[in-house]
């Protein structure tokens, strides 16, 4: 019993820290109430909740099962194009972006500017960039794939910097040893460990870029978004309940299947 | 399946032994993404002239953006203050709100199976649902302003905080709570003293890192109506006053880097 008092009694003890923290968490928690204002609560908002529940619950299953260019089903593979086609851009263009913001790489001043680069790229949001992007190709699907492709370089390259990072350059070093040239090198030193990891992040990443794609609609850059929006706003909620069905039936099955590639790709 | 039609190549080892080497499924990969990024390029009318064309448009507006009109700094403070607040508060609410969810939805917790898939699925649907729909579907509910936002926010943290928190709640060792549970406390009060303090680091960092996102979210959300920076945004690209956009995009990236920053700190304290 003495033993594990004394054990007890001598563990590292930072009350006084987490005391701080603690009341620092609470100060900024009372103080983030002020911002909330309940006076625009209106009475009508229970009717309009109950109403939006039926409205999932009942869904318009003409649109959701029709198959012309009006349908859910077209939106839908619209979708999964605008972030299939964004993703694969934006990998692509991440990979040099990347490699130039590796401070084991490139010297380090280099490194530091580009990693300035990515994380403005990172800030501005989604919907910032579909605006601009519709000045350049009109409203449409295109924007969205240019917007995609612009918003995940930003992410995509953070996450290849750090398995570049890693990188186990003794093999690199073996391999100039027994006489590679720098084409070999890359091709049997640096490829076969880079490139199981970038298509993991790739795939995770095209299940971020789903969700990213199906709110453009709503400044006009294609897919599901604008027809939720305009039926939101017109109070339609029976074609808002199928609408919705089908992105999340879809968004649980790319991420179904991107979590079973990456498993299989991280054991290999 | 592809074995079949593609047999294995033999291989005699130097010691007698045959082994087979399966063949590579990279050609039939790249053949595959090949005919998604053609079929993708006819859906969304992708078309490289046009880019190749245009695309000095995008810097167009962006040198409009760069010197940032400083005097319209003063109008920015509160909206982005709200954006805080709104993050703030939704992601609070909403990490405290995970644990109870989380608890019923980890399978070595509770044992009645319905209310475990119960929960996840609720999990699971809630995070399908973009946090932008669920602002615009709250602002029909609770009116325009803040609190949309801020529901919206709280939605998104449940969702992501949740199913986190009840993976790990599941991995946890179970020995100190079968120990309580056996001298008697029920699994309630064996939860808050074995497995929540083995959590806790991990709910912790998890709930800071979802405040950081939340952040970003939180600045688009003003763009239906849920408040804060987004309605500025929405305003200055309405009437293509780039100028002000780019002090806004400034100080969002300012406050975003800080934000990133502060939590890293803390989150690497917590591991």
């Amino acid at each position: 019993m003495e033993m594990i008092e004394k054990q007890l009694v001598s563990a590292p003890r930072n009350n006084r820290y987490i005391l701080i923290v603690t009341a620092l968490v609470a100060f900024l928690f009372i103080w983030s109430f002020s911002a909330v204002n309940i006076e625009n609560v209106e009475e009508s908002g229970w009717i309009i909740a109950t109403n939006i529940l039926q409205g999932i619950v009942s869904p318009d299953l003409d649109l959701l099962l029709n198959i012309t260019s009006q349908g859910v089903l077209y939106l839908l593979v619209e979708t999964i194009a605008i972030a299939f086609l964004g993703t694969i851009i934006g990998a692509l263009l991440a990979i040099p972006l990347a490699f130039f913001s590796a401070s084991n790489v490139v010297p380090k001043p280099v490194a530091f500017i580009t990693r300035l680069l990515l994380i403005f790229i990172r800030t501005v949001p989604a919907l910032v960039y579909g605006l601009m992007f519709i000045r350049v190709t009109g409203p449409g699907p295109f924007a969205g794939v240019l917007t995609i492709a612009l918003i995940s370089i930003g992410m995509l390259a953070k996450l290849y910097v750090d398995a570049i990072e890693d990188l186990d350059t003794s093999i690199l070093e073996s391999m100039t040893s027994i006489g590679c040239n720098t084409f070999e090198k890359i091709r049997y030193g640096i490829v076969p460990q880079l490139f199981a990891i970038f298509l993991s992040i790739m795939i995770y990443r095209f299940d971020m870029n789903l969700r990213e794609a199906s709110i453009l609609g709503l400044v006009g850059a294609g897919g599901i978004g604008a027809p939720l929006i305009f039926a939101m706003n017109a109070y339609r909620w029976t074609e808002v309940g199928s609408i919705l069905i089908g992105l999340m039936v879809l968004i649980l099955l790319v991420e179904l299947f991107s979590n079973h590639m990456r498993t299989k790709l991280v054991k290999g | 399946m592809y074995d079949k039609i593609f047999p294995p190549k033999k291989l005699a080892l130097a010691n007698g032994k045959s082994i087979l080497e399966k063949r590579s499924r990279t050609p039939i990969i790249l053949i595959v993404v090949f005919i998604a990024t053609w079929l993708s390029v006819h859906f969304t009318n992708f078309e490289l002239d046009i880019l190749i064309r245009r695309w000095t448009e995008f810097f167009v507006i962006i040198g409009e953006m760069i010197p940032p009109k400083w005097e319209y700094l003063p109008y920015i403070w509160r909206p982005l203050m709200d954006t805080i607040k709104m993050s703030l508060l939704g992601s609070i609410f909403g990490a405290f709100a995970a644990i109870p969810l989380a608890f019923l939805a980890a399978s070595n917790m509770v044992k009645n199976r319905v209310i475990v898939i119960l929960s996840k699925v609720f999990l699971s649907i809630l995070r399908t649902l973009p946090t932008l729909v669920s602002a615009l579907i709250a602002t029909f509910i609770f009116g325009l302003g803040t609190l949309a936002g801020t529901v919206a926010i709280f939605l998104f943290t449940l969702a992501y905080v949740g199913k986190l928190l009840y993976e790990q709640i599941e991995n946890v060792d179970m020995g100190a709570f079968e120990a309580m549970e056996s001298i008697g406390m029920t699994r309630i009060h064996a939860f808050r003293h074995a497995v929540f303090p083995q959590v806790l680091p991990n709910f912790l960092s998890t709930s800071l890192f979802c405040f950081e996102g939340n952040v970003r979210y939180a600045a688009i959300l003003g763009y239906v109506g849920a408040g804060g920076i987004g309605l500025l945004l929405n305003e200055g690209l309405g009437w293509r006053d780039y100028a002000s956009v780019g002090m806004v995009l400034f100080m969002l990236a300012i406050t975003v880097f800080l934000i990133e920053n502060v939590s890293e700190h803390f989150r690497k304290k917590l591991m």
